[in-house]
């Protein structure tokens, strides 16, 4: 009896793994078959193989030192508007959460309840508009009107995810401190901001990041291309001419691939608990 | 004391009363209180709001209703954005105005009450106490108008509009239409068919996409949470790759993989069982690869949400059922998904508003293509890859700002279940 209860429990063990190993070879396979393509020399999909036999850098090479390569000057727009966008949106968001965290005021409640609403409508939807009106400030095809539209799109998700954050902060900390005399925003920058770390993180490593992923906005906005950011551009490699520009496309790709996922699979934990924090405690 | 109501009855018209009415003209009250300095910043803010903003609200205002009469010299887009700029800072105005009343109000009854007119400091500091949190909105807040609200604002007007390809500013002027897109939507051939087969696409597509990629993170995250397993970390940090790879790359990855052509599943994988699959060319095969790529896409996601969620289960619940004898099926049923699915509801239902969106795995795998005849949207279009092929391919911008507001309302549904949950966990208490 003990015996085969110890034989079932390994068998299921051993499906378990099995049922993993699935997983890992699905997860794996795309990934691992677009590296092997940015190793193809030449730019023919019709004779790349899966372990080329003459693996080259090649494509890598041609990003950054051909003259017809724009890959640096995008990645230096892309970084450009990922620092703004992050430092900007910590910012803004810690302001408002604070207000809605700490403070009673008219429209506390149906401000909260826009922001659930608002986070729920992509900016997608209001694209044309959008357009016109940086049209009429003269922000298309410029990184600031994308920047611009970046930090207002965040605040809904960012201000709702930072307010339940701080309302897990006891507010114990700030009454006390404000018996000892400190004013409203000493408590903000005091109290609330080092204790919010976290969370503060996560989102400026999300809107850090959101602008190297995003080629949408971008493409709406943007028209020069020296202007591109690197999503716009790589997704123009492959737009016109698809068969042509795909191993190089790939090589672009591993290059923001590889650096965003290192750090995201370092931080993801902060975000599921802040996920998680926010969303049962708001 | 006495003396005072005396005072107080013999008026006709009490203090507070009549600093009311003087505020009509903004800060008169405030001077009839004898805070003057008040009452002049009073004046001198809503003099230049009124000087800076009446020309701009004034026109505004007129666009909105009639959205110009001189074709060509009259641009009805920029009347009618203009139109609800004014409109909020209208509001704005009204607030203040609003403000200038119960300033005066409060104030007056101070003063009834005897009590010392405060200093300057004073003032100034209870003004700053009782307005910082609006201070600290205020730049978000102004954002949020500006790049959320009034473009939503916009969308919602055109769709009330005449404006297409053929009746577009500055050559022509619109006209407010009512309802006639939303009618020609459902009456109009092409775009009912159009539009009854994309709407149930979107429907099917986020119920399965969805579904499948929070069953898939509930199955992964319970068996990794399984004691018997070993390498947990590492097992995890796999499985959350997909999610930490950008989207767009990946996709497009996909595309190519699925590449009739050159493709390496019809090329490397499928061909040896001596089968081609049509991934690109016919939709119901583009529609198989599209969910089975979102799965891939999503799960990690749930995964992830449920394994930091199972860590907080109490443990002496499965204790307890232990003593009672339950089996495992049981333990899962009645204590692990009960507790899971409900502190993470709300995060799921965004998943579902969320693929109802899902822009970028339509358009980016394949363009919402194959086309189908009979129809004005691609074979896997979804609502909201439509509205972007009809506002910047094909310039339809009053059915595209129609079927927007359908979509709002959809999205509407999500979000109210979304407040009622929020609202049930407020209710089971914050501290």
């Amino acid at each position: 009896m003990a015996m085969s209860r110890k034989k079932k429990s390994k068998i299921e063990v051993t499906f378990i793994y099995i049922f993993l190993f699935v997983m890992f070879v699905l997860i794996a396979y795309p990934l691992f078959w677009a590296f092997m393509m940015s190793l193809n020399p030449g730019s023919n999909m019709m004779v790349t193989e899966l372990i080329p036999k003459n693996p080259t850098l090649e494509h890598y090479k041609w990003l950054f030192t051909d003259p017809n390569s724009d890959y640096v000057i995008w990645y230096k727009n892309s970084l450009y508007v990922a620092v703004v966008n992050s430092v900007g949106s910590v910012i803004i968001t810690s302001l408002i959460a604070y207000a809605f965290s700490r403070y009673k005021f008219v429209g506390r409640k149906y401000g909260l309840y826009m922001f659930l609403l608002l986070q729920m409508f992509p900016a997608l939807m209001g694209m044309v508009a959008l357009y016109i009106l940086l049209n009429t400030i003269g922000l298309t095809d410029s990184l600031y009107g994308l920047m611009i539209i970046y930090l207002g799109g965040q605040i809904p998700f960012n201000a709702w995810l930072v307010k339940g954050y701080f309302d897990t902060i006891p507010k114990e900390l700030d009454e006390a401190a404000k018996i000892d005399g400190a004013g409203h925003l000493k408590i903000f920058w005091t109290i609330m901001l080092p204790l919010a770390k976290p969370i503060l993180a996560v989102v400026a490593l999300f809107n850090f990041m959101a602008p190297f992923m995003d080629f949408l906005l971008p493409r709406i906005v943007l028209t020069s291309p020296e202007k591109y950011t690197l999503a716009l551009g790589l997704f123009n490699f492959i737009n016109d001419q698809f068969s042509t520009n795909f191993t190089r496309f790939a090589a672009g790709s591993i290059l923001i691939a590889v650096p965003i996922a290192l750090v995201f699979l370092l931080l993801q934990r902060y975000l599921i608990s802040g996920l998680t924090s926010g969303a049962t405690k708001g | 004391m006495a003396e005072e109501k005396m005072v107080s009855k013999t008026r006709k018209i009490q203090p507070r009363t009549l600093a009311v009415i003087l505020s009509i003209i903004p800060g008169l009250g405030q001077m009839y209180n004898r805070r003057f300095l008040k009452g002049f910043i009073f004046l001198i803010i809503s003099t230049a709001f009124l000087i800076t903003t009446w020309d701009y609200i004034d026109i505004g205002i007129w666009g909105l209703f009639t959205l110009g009469t001189i074709p060509r010299e009259h641009h009805s887009i920029q009347l009618l954005i203009q139109g609800l700029i004014s409109l909020i800072v209208l509001a704005f105005g009204i607030g203040i105005y609003i403000y200038n009343f119960m300033d005066a109000r409060s104030d007056a009854i101070a003063r009834e009450a005897n009590r010392p007119k405060p200093t300057l400091l004073q003032g100034v500091k209870g003004f700053y106490n009782n307005g910082f949190p609006y201070f600290m909105i205020m730049p978000g807040l102004i954002m949020l108008l500006f790049i959320v609200v009034v473009p939503l604002l916009f969308m919602f007007a055109l769709a009330f509009t005449n404006y297409n390809q053929y009746n577009a500013p500055p050559r022509k002027l619109l006209d407010w239409v009512g309802f006639t897109n939303f009618v020609d939507l459902v009456h109009i051939d092409i775009w009912k068919d159009t539009f009854f087969s994309v709407f149930s696409w979107t429907i099917v597509w986020t119920v399965v996409a969805t579904t499948l990629q929070i069953a898939l993170g509930l199955i992964l995250a319970l068996l990794v949470n399984d004691t018997r397993i070993k390498f947990k970390r590492a097992i995890r940090t796999i499985l959350i790759l997909p999610w930490a790879v950008p989207a767009f790359v990946s996709i497009l990855i996909f595309s190519a993989l699925f590449n009739p052509t050159f493709g390496a599943i019809n090329r490397d994988i499928l061909s040896q069982f001596n089968v081609m699959l049509p991934w690109l060319s016919d939709p119901f095969w583009t529609k198989v690869a599209l969910i089975m790529i979102q799965t891939w896409l999503g799960f990690p996601f749930v995964f992830a949400l449920f394994t930091g969620v199972l860590q907080s289960v109490p443990r002496d619940m499965y204790e307890a059922a232990d003593v009672d004898g339950g089996t495992r099926w049981q333990k899962l049923r009645h204590i692990t998904l009960p507790h899971i699915l409900f502190a993470t509801a709300p995060l799921l239902i965004m998943q579902y508003a969320g693929n109802f969106n899902n822009f970028n795995i339509i358009y980016l795998f394949n363009e919402g293509n194959p086309a189908v005849r009979g129809q004005n949207a691609g074979g896997t279009d979804i609502l909201i890859s439509w509205v972007y092929k009809l506002t910047f391919e094909s310039n339809n911008y009053n059915m595209a700002a129609a079927i927007t507001i359908i979509m709002g309302l959809v999205v509407s549904i999500f979000a109210f279940y979304q407040f009622r949950k929020t609202a049930s966990f407020k209710e089971e208490g914050r501290y």
